[in-house]
């Protein structure tokens, strides 16, 4: 039976790891309001992108833009690049091995021309870059402040390796942030670039613009940007993802600590009375005795 | 239709919206030369270039420093999606300044792999940036 000493030590411990647990927990939740503030300041211009490119959709051959063109069927297979979000800190529960676990499999169902990849994020890159995989980028310590320049550096990397004709397609894994309790892992083509839906979802068309330069000019210059939007769009959902993901872990950790904290209280009372029993049964016996 | 009085001005980054107000009159720097929209004015959608937009408000007038991106014109709405846009009270004059130096030593001593189109538009932002940046400060 463990001594009085060695359980009251033990539960100085689990109480200092609760605290811990606490602090994150405090933490977590108030950079995951920051995320989704982020994650809503960043939709107004997706919104206002998606309409005026479905618009121009309508006026523009958009066949003829590079980052629109399929793959012709005939062409040798190349790889794909799949871009993996992950996060660059453990302790947020399932977050990171549910990524890595998809990309997996992604991987697995790749072509046969194999895969190539982008990895953002410390915890994707401990655990692909060891196995021999062909890298094209990583990016790490990004999360800390997210900034648009990341998505952009993302696109750039992107767009080079798919217009260089080193890719076939470029696909990104991240955690969506569904709410609070729930992400989900995602997989998303980002190149080339699925058709656009022409006119506005509502039915309701663009009015007749002046162009200033002509459609086609505008939308070559727009779809970059679309690619980037995208990347960014992907970035913040995993921010906002990993603190909620975090928040959760954090919180069945403190539960965890203080159901701890009770049982080994319990068991303390229970060998400090034991012991004075036992020492009272020594006093009444050897004062018998005498 | 009778003309609307105002127009509502929106300037979002990717980051954030920086601007939503209801205006008389604003000046936009297209990549086919500056322009001017008030009330009522045609739809028109147009790129930016990098540049200095002001918007008016009765007798208000406020600049933004503003880079790449479209503009939509509606007759009662303007939208503007920048990649960068900056408010005159938002731009750290110290930083724009080094900025400024930076670009001037680039395109002062030039090298032989250097991009000149990068260094230029790296001067001409931050050059927006101050001349932007002063009026707010003539202003007060």
């Amino acid at each position: 039976m463990a001594s009085l000493l060695d359980i009251r030590r033990r539960i100085r411990a689990v109480k200092s790891t609760q605290q811990i647990t606490k602090a994150m927990k405090a933490i977590s939740a108030s950079r995951l309001r920051r995320a989704q503030e982020s994650m809503m300041g960043a939709r107004p211009f997706a919104n206002q992108m998606e309409r005026v490119l479905g618009g121009l959709a309508g006026q523009v051959d958009t066949s003829a833009h590079p980052l629109l063109t399929q793959r012709a069927p005939d062409a040798p297979d190349r790889p794909t690049l799949i871009i993996v979000v992950s996060a660059d800190k453990g302790l947020c529960g399932g977050f990171n091995s549910n990524i890595v676990k998809q990309a997996g499999e992604v991987i697995a169902n790749a072509s046969g021309a194999g895969v190539s990849l982008g990895l953002v994020g410390k915890k994707g890159r401990e655990f692909f870059a060891r196995r021999g995989f062909d890298v094209r980028f990583e990016l790490v310590d990004i999360f800390a402040s997210l900034k648009y320049a990341h998505a952009q550096a993302i696109a750039r990397e992107a767009v080079t390796a798919f217009i260089e004709g080193e890719v076939d397609s470029v696909h990104v894994v991240y955690n969506e942030f569904k709410n609070v309790l729930q992400q989900q892992v995602v997989v998303n083509q980002v190149l080339p670039i699925k058709p656009l839906v022409t006119g506005d979802a509502d039915g309701e068309r663009l009015p007749d613009y002046l162009y200033e330069p002509d459609p086609a000019q505008i939308f070559d210059s727009l779809i970059p940007r679309h690619v980037e939007v995208q990347f960014y769009r992907a970035l913040l959902e995993s921010a906002a993802a990993e603190h909620a993901a975090r928040l959760t872990a954090m919180e069945a950790a403190t539960k965890n600590a203080t159901e701890m904290i009770a049982d080994l209280t319990l068991y303390m009372n229970k060998v400090r009375q034991a012991k004075i029993t036992g020492e009272i049964i020594e006093i009444v016996s050897g004062a018998e005795a005498i | 239709m009778p003309l609307p009085e105002h127009l509502i001005l929106e300037i979002v980054t990717p980051e954030r919206s920086v601007v939503s107000e209801q205006i008389d009159e604003v000046q936009i720097p297209g990549t086919e030369g500056s322009f001017g929209v008030r009330p009522g004015h045609t739809p028109l959608l147009a790129t930016l270039q990098v540049g200095e937009l002001w918007y008016r408000r009765g007798e208000e007038t406020s600049h933004v420093a503003v880079s790449f991106g479209f503009a939509e014109v509606q007759p009662d709405r303007v939208t503007i999606l920048a990649q960068i846009a900056e408010s005159a009270e938002d731009i750290d004059v110290t930083r724009a300044t080094d900025a400024e130096q930076r670009a001037k030593k680039r395109l002062d001593t030039p090298a032989l792999d250097m991009d000149f189109e990068r260094a230029r538009i790296a001067m001409l932002k931050s050059l927006t940036r101050l001349r932007v940046a002063s009026r707010a400060r003539n202003r007060v």
